[in-house]
């Protein structure tokens, strides 16, 4: 059974509020934060549930529904950009203003003691969970700007009327694949192109697992009726795929955009002619 | 009983596969081909499949046999409009669909088909190498 | 990681005609949790091999489908079971390569391919338990 110390601290909500203010402003992490209606919200909820509950704290559905909050309110400005100590600062500032009114408010020692150090087992748990609500907040970011970046680096362009190219830049791993695969098969399917240039030369790296799917790539365009030339070796990489004993036979390959693009009208049956200058 | 309308266009038939084939299906498909590839003296075969969005190993086997069959009777087989998601798919699975050539839509698979009869006509050939 | 199921539900599978709805069910299970049409595919077409496998090797059988999370993310889960003479040697059965049937050699190792996980449970006389789980984003 738990004496709750910590119930008084709902009659001083409004002080609260002010110091924690104060100290947000002296941390220097000051934004209005504490204005803002969902520290208000906080606080409140909060407080009352320090206020009403009996037995254990952190089983009961209040607790729950404030550890709901704060996540809720980390996630939000670990997405807008605070930076990881005013995060953190948020709920310890407010832990300085509770144990502030308390030692105000409790004269006996021992009480004061127990009293901050219950206050010290709830809010500190409470900072774990903000920090790990932040952390996903800001991993939210990056995989969303990760998506971006795919999307913008696998562009694909119709050459020539019936033949796209398509140059990847950058890494190619398992998921980037899939993207440039599907992307590329639409683009055919929609264009109604026959030939497929796969430019790598901005693949800084093959090893066998980019050479697989490269290699799948060109599968499953032949699947569809299609072609696949993969333009853009280095000598280097042709030298990896030796050593590595990766078969690329049955797989058209050149050098550079240009002679993929020559192969592809050849294929169409097409001939570049120098017109006479008269 | 549900059969799988074969269209005559020429020289070619053409197969449009729009639902699910099931084992009775796909084996009538099968025989009604191959009765019409005869009666017809048709060359060429093209199985539209832009409308089936699953293709297994069942369905990759019935291809198949399509295509070998219509070549012992002297007949080429296109499957044409492979969807996106099928091809990618197949890959994965590791279907090759030996002996089936394929083109983007009907029109480039008639153009494949009347190319592949004109090379069979100027050389004198017993067996084709099916290398797609 | 702990798997939370969110709603699931139960087919007989015992004529080829139950193939279809099968695949059906799957596909809405994915759409509902937003899956891309690439993914929707990969695991209809899993379903598609392991229920025919289940009609023809296991003398029919139920399938559950399950709609799941981990925390982290959606899924499907399809469990194919069977109390037919079951799998004498499942290392063999999935290299690549294998086949009883006159399938293309390929049945179970291109179907693991397919999705994100992939359980074989198998004793001969004792019947199989195949249990495939495709996520989202997988």
């Amino acid at each position: 059974m738990q004496n709750n110390f910590l119930s008084v601290l709902k009659e001083h909500e409004n002080k609260l509020l002010t110091i924690w203010s104060q100290l947000l402003i002296e941390s220097g992490s000051d934004d209005g934060a504490v204005e803002e209606e969902e520290s208000k919200e906080f606080a409140s909820l909060f407080l009352s549930a320090l206020a009403t509950v009996k037995g254990k704290f952190q089983d009961s559905p209040e607790f729950e529904k404030v550890e709901d909050l704060i996540v809720g309110i980390s996630s939000s400005r670990g997405k807008r950009g605070f930076s990881p100590r005013e995060n953190a600062q948020y709920l310890t500032t407010f832990k300085q203003a509770s144990s502030q009114i308390l030692s105000d408010l409790i004269k006996d020692s021992e009480q004061l003691y127990q009293a901050n150090l219950q206050l010290n087992a709830i809010l500190d748990n409470m900072t774990i969970l903000t920090f790990e609500a932040f952390m996903r907040g800001r991993e939210d970011v990056i995989s969303r700007q990760v998506d971006e970046i795919s999307e913008i680096s696998t562009p694909v362009i119709t050459v020539w009327e019936g033949i796209v190219a398509l140059p990847i830049i950058g890494t190619l791993d398992s998921s980037r694949t899939q993207i440039v695969m599907e992307n590329l098969l639409q683009q055919i399917v929609d264009t109604g192109s026959s030939i497929a240039i796969l430019d790598i030369s901005g693949v800084p790296a093959v090893d066998s697992l980019v050479a697989q799917h490269l290699i799948k790539t060109v599968s499953a365009t032949r699947l569809m009726g299609a072609e696949c030339i993969i333009s853009g070796i280095r000598p280097e990489i042709a030298q990896t795929v030796v050593h590595l004993g990766i078969d690329l036979t049955g797989i058209i390959t050149k050098a550079s955009l240009a002679s993929a693009l020559k192969t592809a009208f050849d294929m169409l049956a097409l001939t570049v002619v120098k017109r006479k200058i008269v | 009983m549900e059969r799988i309308p074969i269209l005559k266009m020429g020289d070619f038939l053409l197969v449009t596969i729009q639902v699910d084939l099931y084992d009775q299906l796909a084996e009538n498909l099968e025989s009604d081909l191959i009765n019409t590839i005869s009666k017809h003296s048709s060359k060429g075969v093209l199985i539209d499949i832009s409308a089936v969005s699953i293709i297994d190993s069942f369905m990759g086997r019935i291809l198949g046999n399509i295509a070998v069959m219509s070549k012992i009777m002297d007949a080429q087989t296109v499957v044409v409009g492979m969807q996106p998601a099928v091809a990618i798919t197949l890959v994965e699975l590791g279907l090759s669909l030996n002996g089936v050539i394929s083109a983007l839509n009907v029109e480039k698979g008639m153009d494949l088909l009347r190319s592949k009869m004109h090379t069979s006509d100027n050389e004198e050939q017993l067996y084709d190498d099916d290398n797609e | 990681m702990t798997t939370i199921t969110n709603s699931k539900e139960e087919a007989l599978i015992v004529r080829e005609q139950d193939v279809v709805p099968l695949r059906n069910r799957v596909k809405e299970y994915g759409v509902k949790i937003g899956m891309s049409i690439l993914n929707q595919t990969k695991l209809i077409t899993a379903t598609s091999e392991l229920v025919r496998n289940l009609l023809k090797y296991g003398g029919g059988g139920r399938v559950i489908i399950e709609s799941v999370s981990n925390g982290r993310e959606n899924g499907v889960r399809v469990t194919f079971i069977d109390n037919g003479p079951g799998i004498v040697d499942i290392s063999l059965a999935m290299k690549d390569g294998y086949s009883t049937g006159k399938s293309l050699g390929l049945g179970l190792p291109g179907t693991k391919r397919l999705v994100n996980e992939f359980d074989i449970k198998s004793e001969p006389g004792n019947g199989t338990t195949v249990t495939i789980t495709k996520w989202k984003n997988g």
